[in-house]
């Protein structure tokens, strides 16, 4: 498999008042072609933080990255702004959660997606064409009509296709979906991934998925990477997650998806909270929850630890926690 | 069968959206269309439906936050929607609610502790008492007595969610309606809030009716679930069997898009709904299910179908209910 994306070490730190707030601590990773990558973590775990960054997309002004970002064996973060205009879109595509937010409320639809198209130096008539191929490609019901509106007048599932319908405009080799369907009634979810996948499917684009929804991530992913606190704990493909989670934490989240009836027993909860990010420096994030913990968890960060193949662990335990798994 | 705590037939909403010229082509916005439903003492109840299906304003109804246009809503034998407004005072402390988002029901600038005892003291409980019990809620929905004089800004959306739970625990109702208690949590918090109110149902014997459109949380809290599909019940029946053999084909597919939370069933449950619902302004004849469904035929279009039994407790209304074509095994995420 050809690798497109590896992101090697990166950190990203917030300067605040008093010193520097370390949002993703060393997340290493890489995506190949035509594989779907899953972000997986609870809310304030960086996983945005990564997208954003890998798409220099961050405020600008008092955050400081370090580490690589390569796309095609070129690192991004070594690349000026103007290069970086050429990467947006045209290379790596990108969708967030609230697409009212991310369209021009005094634009319709159609002439949005025709924008992007004419960046590539197409005629007019050529761009309408092709947006209008592209809205029947992202299954809009009636699409000569939905081009004419105006976002507002379109449903939230019809506002997302029209992303969608952008994002391919430019054919990028790399898709970032930060949240997708968040915002979105289930069945309607359940037909922009099933878009999301056929297009995977037909165009061999990467995706890289960036959602808190185990069930998505169950369905589509490849392979999944667990974040927490801004740490990288645990990467494996999707069975590898789902039948044998190894890290603490992984493990405990879960068990605390609700997967059975109640008659079954209580859902597994995990005591304590999600450490602040100015309180946390060196070692392992989740120690303070965690049920093996010991001294040096609080002090150094956790070795990666391989399980084989692809599956990655970062704990100081291996033992412990392979051991406990069986518990 | 213990005795009804929520019980209404045929009950009926219709917003007015436009007058027209002197009444003529006025238009309504049919959001609850008759719809039945019991609940006994003790019962978890989940209603699951899309956006716009007329969930929430159902539970306005029940919670008297909006009249019904036709019939009316018995809480404990006594008829609210019609009830002197001295005793609505009493009643709706009676039904309680815990909305979706707790951080935009809470108020701001009061402490938690004043968000907490302000509905006893509307009604007059004392400075002191009120304090005590509103300790006394706070201890019940695990947190510690030091958050009284935080404010809500300064607490995490679980944490948040607690205390929306202790307000609506202080005036000791016997109904509690949660509207997407956990769709704003992330998932270890999730599992907690459901636990405590499993937890809370238990100890004081307490009555749920949840909203919720996620599939997982109705199979693992609920006794007992309601599809809402605009404006009406379409099936209703123990969780277990209805997530086990749904009937119709609306919740068939509600099940097939619900993410299913084990990868090696993934091309299972294939039978996807296609389109969005339609509106409740225009409404066709006959099913309103028709035009996104895969089984219609002539009749489906002519005619409403009336609920019929699937199995004992089970009901669905759907033209092919009982011929079996839409009972085929499904299962959700085990």
């Amino acid at each position: 498999m050809e690798e497109l994306l590896r992101l090697d070490h990166l950190s990203v730190e917030y300067q605040v008042k008093d010193g520097y707030l370390s949002a993703v601590r060393d997340v290493s990773l890489t995506l190949n072609r035509g594989e779907v990558l899953a972000i997986v973590g609870e809310s304030g775990c960086g996983k945005s933080t990564v997208a954003h960054a890998i798409m220099r997309l961050l405020p600008m002004h008092n955050e400081r990255i370090t580490g690589g970002v390569f796309f095609k064996g070129e690192d991004l973060t070594k690349y000026t702004e103007k290069q970086m205009v050429k990467v947006r879109g045209k290379k790596i595509g990108m969708i967030f959660q609230n697409p009212l937010d991310s369209l021009n409320p005094v634009y319709h639809a159609g002439s949005q997606v025709e924008e992007a198209i004419l960046l590539d130096g197409k005629a007019k008539r050529q761009a309408y064409d092709e947006t209008l191929q592209l809205f029947s490609e992202v299954r809009m019901p009636d699409p000569e009509k939905q081009m004419q509106r105006f976002p507002h007048e379109l449903s939230g599932g019809m506002r997302q296709r029209v992303m969608i319908a952008m994002m391919l405009s430019r054919n990028p080799e790399l898709l970032i979906a930060d949240e997708p369907t968040t915002a979105l009634d289930v069945t309607i979810e359940a037909q922009i991934m099933d878009i999301l996948m056929r297009l995977k499917q037909e165009h061999n684009t990467a995706v890289l998925l960036i959602t808190h929804n185990f069930g998505i991530v169950s369905e589509t992913a490849d392979r999944i990477a667990v974040m927490y606190a801004g740490q990288l704990v645990e990467q494996g493909t999707v069975y590898e997650i789902f039948d044998a989670p190894t890290h603490p934490y992984t493990r405990l989240l879960l068990r605390a998806l609700p997967r059975h009836p109640k008659t079954d027993g209580r859902l597994q909860t995990i005591d304590g909270a999600v450490p602040r990010l100015t309180d946390v420096k060196n070692g392992c994030r989740f120690a303070n929850r965690c049920p093996l913990a010991k001294d040096i968890c609080f002090s150094y960060d956790p070795p990666a630890n391989s399980l084989g193949g692809t599956h990655i662990f970062s704990c100081h335990f291996r033992e412990e926690a392979l051991a406990w798994k069986n518990l | 069968m213990e005795k009804p705590v929520i019980e209404l037939h045929g009950l009926k909403k219709y917003f007015s959206i436009s007058k027209g010229l002197f009444g003529f082509g006025a238009q309504q916005v049919r959001a609850v269309d008759g719809v039945d439903l019991v609940i006994s003492k003790g019962e978890i109840v989940g209603l699951v439906g899309e956006s716009g299906s007329g969930k929430t304003t159902l539970a306005r109804l029940i919670l008297n936050l909006t009249k019904p246009t036709e019939s009316f809503i018995r809480i404990n034998g006594t008829d609210i929607s019609h009830a002197p407004r001295r005793e609505l005072k009493k009643l709706r402390g009676e039904v309680a609610v815990v909305f979706q988002d707790p951080g935009g029901n809470l108020n701001p600038r009061l402490t938690v502790g004043r968000s907490i005892m302000r509905p006893m003291r509307i009604r007059g409980v004392s400075r002191k008492d009120a304090y005590e019990k509103a300790l006394k809620a706070l201890e019940i929905v695990k947190m510690d007595p030091m958050y009284m004089d935080t404010f809500p800004a300064q607490l995490s959306g679980g944490q948040q969610q607690r205390i929306a739970i202790a307000r609506a625990l202080v005036l000791d109702p016997q109904v509690m309606i949660l509207d997407e208690p956990t769709s704003a949590l992330d998932i270890s918090v999730q599992a907690q809030v459901l636990n405590l109110l499993l937890d809370l149902q238990e100890q004081m014997q307490l009555t749920y009716l949840i909203i919720t459109h996620d599939l997982n949380v109705i199979n693992y809290v609920c006794d007992r679930v309601f599809v809402m599909y605009l404006g009406k019940i379409v099936e209703y029946g123990t969780s277990a069997e209805v997530l086990r053999a749904p009937a119709h084909p609306y919740t068939r597919g509600l099940m097939a898009a619900s993410p299913n939370l084990n990868p090696r069933s993934r091309e299972k449950n294939a039978e996807r709904l296609s389109g969005d619902p339609g509106s409740l302004i225009k409404l066709s004849p006959g099913c309103r299910f028709a035009p996104r469904c895969h089984l219609a035929t002539d009749i489906c279009r002519r005619e409403d179908p009336q609920m019929r039994e699937v199995s004992s407790g089970h009901c669905a209304a759907c033209h092919f209910a009982e011929s079996g074509v839409t009972t085929k095994e499904m299962s959700l995420s085990l």
